[in-house]
């Protein structure tokens, strides 16, 4: 239960962390909360020959909302979400995602960035800001560039990210003030990974529907958009956990049938919520 | 080796730390303070809690190293805290702890849950509780104290 050995580089500066990461012998790795990577390197299942932390970089942790963009820094905690001290675009939703992330004291030093570049498929972020529509922000050795969470998460444990590559940060749309969003996570524990999550955004002064389910085998499943649709326009009746199980078979994605039984409960309590008084 | 500055019960102190040491190997076997105490090192039972900067953190799933510049709190720090006082009373008079292996964990997220929380209900205090794991006294006489404990600061 102890990690291998590795390097420890402190980056008090962007470019360097970079550089760092370019220029590393063999497997290097950027540590922000550590709370997926320290356990992992505890249980050995990765084992880094260095570790650039990048906890004391300012670019990463600027917060801020303006023309209907909110974006979030990559180092904001969980907790600092839950807290309300990022302002609220969402209508609550990201502040009741970050509440059932883990334990306070893993929300207290766990950063959003993290989640979505560990892009473990029970995590939360992943699912819940797809649905939102949100575009990582990224930098490299010569650019920035920006990608839709859509395109950047590609699999399990796997996004779109080169080696010298670092998320600063996440633009998330504003809900619209008729906007209405639903968020279901089935664990048997509070705190613990999810066995699936429903995720429902529906923001019609945008034109805008999406309907995600979360831990699966794979990245976040963004479901056919004539159902997102259809509920945008007809709301939840009926939305019961056959017709989920129907929208899953819709968009191709086979899993046995105690997962698709508890998918199809996901989505559509995520649906149902996102309608309740 | 790293070299790092860290305050530790009040006391700043610098160190040479191996990268790869916990905070929580750190704190025990450098430090000497065992109060701290280690289960599951990878961040689940809560066991480890400790107040990094004020708040309650994992101190198996953080590197002393890159905890530099940071002040932390163990349970040896806190003998004349007000709050933590009233919880090892409660905890006592509650049977709140047996073998006493997860109470340094559990008085560091009861002491959260009481500064940060002072109106939560029972169903509130157990979902906080649902990161510190305790196998031997069970949960009645844990969540009772800390009921009491909010119960008597509310006056
Ligand atoms: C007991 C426990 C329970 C948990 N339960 C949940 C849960 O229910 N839901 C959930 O969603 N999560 C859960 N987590 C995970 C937690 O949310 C982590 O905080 C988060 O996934 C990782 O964030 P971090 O800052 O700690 O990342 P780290 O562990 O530091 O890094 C994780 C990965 O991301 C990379 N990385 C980090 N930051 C960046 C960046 N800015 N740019 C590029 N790459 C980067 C690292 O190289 C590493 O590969 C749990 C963790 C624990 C210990
Ligand atoms: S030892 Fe740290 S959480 Fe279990
Ligand atoms: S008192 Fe023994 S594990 Fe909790």
């Amino acid at each position: 239960m102890k990690p291998a050995k590795f390097d420890l580089e402190k980056s008090t500066d962007l470019g360097e962390a970079i550089s760092a990461l370019g220029q590393a012998d063999g497997f290097a790795k950027i540590v922000a909360g550590g709370q997926s990577l320290v356990p992992m390197m505890n249980l050995r299942l990765a084992q880094p020959d260095s570790l650039v932390d990048i906890r004391a970089l300012h670019d990463l942790k600027r917060i801020s909302l303006d023309n209907g963009q909110l974006y979030v820094g990559a180092l904001t905690t969980h907790a600092m979400i839950e807290d309300g001290l990022v302002p609220d675009a969402t209508q609550g939703m990201m502040q009741r995602v970050a509440r059932q992330i883990a334990y306070r004291a893993v929300r207290n030093r766990g950063t959003i960035g993290g989640s979505v570049a560990h892009a473990d498929p029970a995590a939360d972020w992943p699912t819940a800001l797809l649905a939102l529509g949100a575009v990582a922000v990224i930098q490299g050795a010569n650019a920035e560039r920006t990608m839709p969470l859509g395109d950047f998460q590609i699999g399990a444990f796997t996004v779109a990210l080169e080696p010298d590559e670092v998320i600063l940060g996440f633009s998330i749309p504003e809900l619209s003030a008729d906007a209405r969003w639903g968020y279901y996570k089935v664990c048997r524990k509070p705190g613990e990974f999810a066995d699936s999550i429903g995720a429902l955004v529906i923001d019609p002064a945008r034109s805008f529907a999406r309907l995600v389910l979360g831990a699966t085998d794979g990245a976040p499943l963004l479901l056919p958009p004539s159902a997102a649709d259809k509920i945008a326009s007809s709301g939840a009746d009926g939305f019961d956990i056959a017709a989920a199980r129907a929208v899953i078979a819709e968009a191709g994605a086979t899993f046995e049938e105690y997962e698709t039984q508890i998918h199809g409960a996901a989505l559509s309590r995520a649906v149902q919520g996102a309608f309740a008084a | 080796m790293t070299q790092i500055t860290i305050t530790i019960n009040g006391e700043r102190i610098s160190a040479e730390v191996e990268p790869r040491t916990s905070l929580a190997d750190f704190l025990r076997d450098d430090q000497r303070l065992t109060g701290t105490h280690l289960g599951c090192e990878h961040g689940v039972c809560g066991a480890c809690t400790v107040m990094v900067d004020g708040v309650p953190q994992r101190s198996c799933i953080a590197f002393a190293a890159t905890c530099d510049g940071s002040e932390i709190r163990t349970i040896e720090d806190f003998d004349d805290d007000d709050v933590m006082g009233d919880l090892r009373d409660a905890f006592t008079a509650h049977h709140g702890l047996q073998c006493g292996y997860c109470t340094p964990g559990m008085l560091a997220t009861a002491r959260d849950i009481v500064t940060r929380l002072p109106d939560a209900d029972e169903k509130r205090i157990r979902l906080e509780l649902s990161g510190n794991l305790c196998r031997c006294t069970g949960y009645v006489g844990i969540v009772n104290a800390i009921k009491a404990v909010l119960a008597k600061r509310k006056g």
